[in-house]
């Protein structure tokens, strides 16, 4: 059988990573459709979305992406300076009934997806162009969710893979 | 399902159906596929757009394009309206185009192949 915890969650960078505990069990009900959100699938979903100010579901983990979209995501999150203790990344990868689910969850037909304060902000194309006229760093500004101190401090955690 | 019967997802496939489903005046879809299934990045521009912010403009063309985009591996899309294309077209001499963010230095989407 797949893995039946809860959608493993993943913190930008390894070293400052706490020990994170496993979450409640997780226990989907038996799909024989994954078209159908069920109120299992719905409420963990809920959870982790507040899990933290900021999610992003991405394919892969911010520190091996396995996707060029979740890459750029995530990429814009450390340019932006996302305080990594504020933030929460989930593998949909590792559960495909987070996959599906998410999907259908948010209304959007793909991966990554970025959350912020519970709701919903878009996908890729969106929070590059967001990125890129600024209105990222407001909304970012404005939910407290940024590295204090230094600019730029978790550029480090984002250096290009060539 | 009738799989057979469904046509194949092409730039101009998906051109065509933008143009007729959301009043586009004017659409570019590239191909980006590389090793993990097809993949589509567009410029949408349409006056349906108008007074949208960018989460809506996704969502109406997501909508447009349910069963195709949940088809394929990957789709980018930029929405503009008439007028900001054609401010963009000025800004950038012309060279308006599809979002490539996501793609490797070949235009081409990497990433598994499932």
């Amino acid at each position: 059988m797949l893995t039946r915890s809860l959608f493993s969650r993943q913190l930008f960078a390894a070293a400052s990573r706490p020990a994170v505990a496993p979450k409640a069990a997780f226990r989907p009900v038996l799909f024989y459709q994954n078209r159908f959100l069920s109120d299992a699938t719905r409420q963990a979903i809920d959870k982790a979305v507040a899990s933290a100010p900021v999610v992003l579901f991405m394919k892969g983990t911010p520190e091996t992406p396995q996707c060029g979209f979740s890459r750029a995501s995530i990429q814009v999150l450390g340019l932006q300076g996302v305080d990594p203790n504020k933030f929460a990344a989930f593998n949909v990868l590792e559960d495909s009934e987070l996959r599906q689910g998410i999907k259908e969850y948010s209304d959007w037909p793909t991966i990554p997806q970025l959350y912020i304060d519970k709701e919903f902000v878009g996908g890729c194309d969106i929070i590059v162009s967001m990125h890129q006229n600024g209105e990222l760093a407001k909304l970012l500004e404005e939910k407290d969710v940024l590295v204090k101190g230094e600019e730029g401090a978790a550029e480090e955690q984002t250096e290009k893979k060539e | 399902m009738a799989d057979n019967q469904e046509p194949a997802i092409t730039e101009n496939f998906l051109s065509a159906a933008l143009k007729t489903r959301l009043n586009a005046t004017h659409v570019q879809v590239t191909d980006m596929s590389g090793g993990c299934g097809a993949s589509f990045t567009s410029l949408i521009v349409s006056p349906d757009f108008v007074g949208k912010n960018s989460l809506k403009r996704h969502r109406l063309v997501n909508a447009a394009l349910k069963e195709e985009i949940a088809r394929i591996h990957a789709w980018s899309a930029k929405c503009q309206t008439p007028e900001e294309y054609e401010k963009e077209q000025a800004a950038t001499g012309g060279n308006d185009g599809p979002p490539m963010d996501g793609t490797n230095a070949q235009g081409k989407v990497e990433g598994v192949s499932q």
